[in-house]
């Protein structure tokens, strides 16, 4: 099969998976997109005026631009959201993996405290981590990775049980492989595909989890431009200047669109069974 | 569930709780924030290096972490939460005045959440794939996609500002407060409900009986609500108990939002100023509701499904 029939096989795949990446390019190039314009600093003169004109989507009570807070702020969004994702892949799937293929102790301690948290409702924990820690988009981070690996770590573990007592790799053991090469070589590549889907469709409510712990004020800090954070600062204004938190509120809409698509279209490729019901 | 079953699961839940309350109170251990601190900025002395190791002798904070953690954990089992540093009373009391507001508003919302999902989820099953389905199916894509605080503020301007009906400040607690808050909550969970409500009548749809109903041209309806939603009940109730977990989280967001006076609200207060007891008060109060309300689940099996009471 050539590259093209694929994109043409799959295409809601290709649709959504363009749009994420134009949004990916316009927070890479934000500037570009915006003209150059400051997304932190604006004049009084200009505050509140509602959109068209030079601002389409107008300007806030500092009289900075909003379309230009709202690019910017996909960069904060994007950044945090996949720095989330890459670390609960990481770190869930390789204790996930060492459990699974180890079991004993390791095994017991990890998924004793895998289910602690799992028995717990994860924003309520993540909340009081991010705000603990102390106000910050990297302690926003920690918080959700902090509730959200032990899911991973339990999908792993069951899928390398599911194949550590098979044929082949009882054959690599006494072949002599090494161990580290059975874990690289035979476990992660088999438990790959269902980690990469399931981080994929959870990118989604990731970025709205992260935006919700911006809105309540324990993720990024003023003036960086976020989508939640915006929404925060809009609120009071909500009779008199309802597009400040119009436009932020439909940023994080489209975006969690995009990637939801995107991960269920990636997941009817890669797992055509879970989708068939 | 037998009695025995059942014990077991209360005694998990006392690990969990144990598990929970240690990892919280390491975390606040080696947090950087200084309730002393913010006790003397609140109460507008200026907190000098001296003042605030005197006021943390007095709080015990000073103390090595297990003295700390056994010291709250005996009160606990006594009974007594400790006191809330920036409010200045114990914390069982603030909990208990906030527990009920939060309570109902989450019960109103799973009620709304059940009325819509499961007619939409079984209507979108029995038509699957006609144009009732596709458009329950996008309610159900714009349901999970929409961030619930935006819906929030999005029903409080048209609802509250624009045409009036509801109050813009739910403080008072009283049923017509309890409105926008559910109607944003049910919206984010019926969506995700109604996607398993779909996928497990389909399932149920499939099976053989239900084609021996039809052969022996029992009507159709009758076979949907007397035979296949009896039987989806079991794996739709299950899952009703895990969405309670994310219906409690959301509270904080909407509390805050619509400053309805419930736990989630007086938790963010809690985190903004350090207050390290009351935040530990309502994590494990919130732990224990959610694990609580899934054991009820469990045990409702018995009168949902005969066969459960003759597993013994």
């Amino acid at each position: 099969m050539t590259k093209q029939n694929f994109f043409l096989k799959y295409r809601t795949f290709t649709i959504f998976g363009c749009l994420a990446v134009l949004i990916i390019f316009a927070a890479i190039f934000a500037p570009l997109v915006t003209g150059g314009v400051d997304p932190t600093s604006g004049s009084i003169v200009e505050a509140m005026l509602p959109p068209g004109g030079e601002h389409i989507f107008g300007t806030d009570k500092m009289g900075r631009d909003i379309f230009t807070r709202v690019i910017y702020g996909a960069r904060t969004s994007l950044t945090a959201t996949f720095a989330v994702v890459v670390i609960v892949f990481m770190i869930g799937t390789a204790i996930g993996v060492v459990s699974g293929y180890f079991g004993g102790i390791i095994d017991a301690i990890f998924m004793r405290i895998a289910d602690t948290m799992l028995a717990f409702p994860g924003l309520v924990l993540a909340l009081a981590v991010a705000g603990v820690l102390g106000t910050s988009i990297r302690n926003a981070v920690l918080a959700v990775a902090l509730v959200t690996w032990p899911k991973y770590a339990r999908l792993a573990r069951s899928l390398v049980l599911k194949i550590r007592d098979s044929d082949f790799v009882a054959a690599a053991v006494v072949t002599g492989s090494k161990t580290s090469h059975i874990i690289w070589k035979y476990m992660l590549p088999n438990a790959l595909p269902t980690l990469i889907v399931t981080a994929a469709t959870d990118i989604g409510s990731m970025m709205l989890e992260l935006a919700s712990l911006s809105f309540l004020g324990f993720g990024a800090v003023a003036p960086t431009p976020e989508w939640g954070l915006m929404l925060n600062e809009g609120r009071d204004y909500m009779q008199s200047v309802p597009w400040l938190m119009i436009f932020p509120g439909a940023a994080i809409f489209v975006t969690v669109v995009v990637f939801n698509m995107l991960g269920d279209s990636l997941r009817d490729i890669l797992d055509p069974r879970s989708s068939e019901v | 569930m037998t009695p025995k079953r059942i014990l077991y699961r209360i005694i998990q839940i006392i690990t969990v709780l144990f598990g929970i309350s240690f990892m919280t109170f390491l975390l606040m251990y080696i947090a950087p924030g200084n309730p002393a601190q913010s006790i003397l900025l609140a109460s507008g002395i200026m907190p000098t290096e001296e003042k605030v190791q005197n006021l943390m002798d007095l709080l015990g904070l000073n103390a090595p972490f297990m003295t700390q953690y056994i010291g709250w954990l005996e009160n606990v089992l006594h009974g007594n939460l400790g006191v809330s540093y920036s409010l200045n009373k114990p914390v069982a009391d603030l909990l208990l005045v906030r527990l009920w507001p939060t309570l109902r508003l989450t019960l109103f919302s799973m009620v709304l959440m059940v009325m819509i999902s499961v007619p939409l989820g079984m209507l979108s099953a029995v038509y699957k794939d006609s144009w009732i389905d596709n458009l329950i199916r996008g309610y159900t894509f714009l349901g999970v996609s929409v961030p619930n605080f935006w819906v929030g503020l999005l029903i409080m301007l048209v609802f509250s500002v624009n045409l009036g009906i509801l109050p813009v400040i739910c403080s008072g607690g009283d049923f017509i407060s309890m409105i926008g808050p559910s109607m944003t909550l049910a919206f984010a969970m019926s969506a995700k409900y109604t996607r398993q409500v779909r996928t497990v009548v389909l399932e149920e749809l499939n099976q053989d009986y239900v084609v021996g109903a039809r052969a022996r041209g029992i009507k159709e309806w009758r076979i949907l609500w007397c035979n296949v939603f009896p039987n989806s009940l079991l794996p739709l109730i299950t899952m009703f108990g895990i969405s309670v977990g994310s219906l409690l989280g959301g509270t904080a967001v909407v509390e805050v939002i619509f400053s309805y006076p419930g736990l989630g609200n007086l938790a963010v207060s809690a985190i903004t100023s350090n207050d390290y007891n009351l935040i530990q008060g309502y994590v494990l109060w919130t732990a224990l509701i959610y694990m609580m309300i899934n054991l009820l689940v469990d045990i409702s099996y018995n009168f949902i499904d005969p066969r459960m009471r003759l597993k013994r």
